[in-house]
């Protein structure tokens, strides 16, 4: 059975598309999102780029990013028509729903730890502004513990 | 007696606690301790899309920073590989630079 799954989506498109082309590409997605049943969480247009390394022709492209929630065969369909297409000079997607839980996990456990540190020390469990060692981007106090001049 | 104290002086001429003091200031003047920098700066997520974040990591060249000299941890590390061979297919972060 398919699973509904999380995924991210980027492609980029050609610079010299119209920005109709590059909402027609974006309807085509959401077309075959409904048609599969999944949905479209979060449209992003990151707009025009400079490649990192030349791609054939091309030195810039649009990049967009869509993030979706669907099963399998709807990303393989996707995948398929931006495969097809002649303005998408590359595509990128990406599993997502596993790492956000991992990260989300990471993340509350930390919380939780030093709030409930902060309690037991007898502070509130939110650290207050302007509490604490006011780090400094300058002062990097990671390094320089043993770094001793003179005698 | 007399070689004794003659092999005892040798040793001290060869490099005796005067100079390993010396050494030992050497390695800890120029060796920091290296921290990873996600640990350390608590970013759960390293993320292909986030450039700023992963330039540190690929100098000039184009080849990722190895962790002996970055002082990643090996998770971090093994993350920040994925994030950096996505980043490159997006074309992103480049591959090689001449």
């Amino acid at each position: 059975m398919s699973q509904a799954r999380q995924y991210e989506l980027i492609y980029i498109v050609a610079s010299d598309a119209t920005d109709q082309q590059i909402t027609d590409l974006h309807t085509q997605v959401e077309e075959i999102t409904g048609r599969y049943s999944g949905t479209l969480d979060k449209t992003e247009n990151w707009g025009r780029r400079k490649l990192a390394y030349e791609i054939g022709p091309h030195k810039e492209g649009t990049y967009v990013l869509e993030v979706i929630t669907g099963t399998g065969e709807l990303m393989k369909e996707i995948d398929r028509r931006l495969r097809v297409s002649d303005q998408v000079i590359r595509h990128l997607t990406v599993r997502v729903d596993e790492e956000n839980r991992v990260i989300e996990r990471a993340r509350t456990l930390r919380k939780d730890d030093s709030q409930r540190r902060r309690v037991a020390r007898g502070l509130p469990p939110e650290r207050q502004p302007g509490e604490g060692p006011q780090r400094n981007e300058d002062d990097d106090d990671r390094f320089g513990g043993d770094v001793e001049e003179g005698m | 007696m007399r070689e004794s104290r003659g092999r005892s002086s040798s040793s001290d001429s060869r490099g005796g606690r005067g100079a390993d003091k010396k050494d030992d200031k050497k390695k800890s003047l120029f060796r920091r301790r290296k921290v990873c920098k996600f640990c350390a700066d608590k970013i759960d997520d390293v993320n292909y899309k986030d450039v700023k974040l992963l330039g540190p990591f690929v100098p000039e060249r184009g080849k990722i920073l190895p962790r002996r000299i970055s002082g990643t941890c090996a998770t971090h590390q093994r993350k920040l590989q994925t994030a950096i061979k996505r980043a490159r297919q997006l074309a992103l972060i480049p591959y090689v630079t001449e």
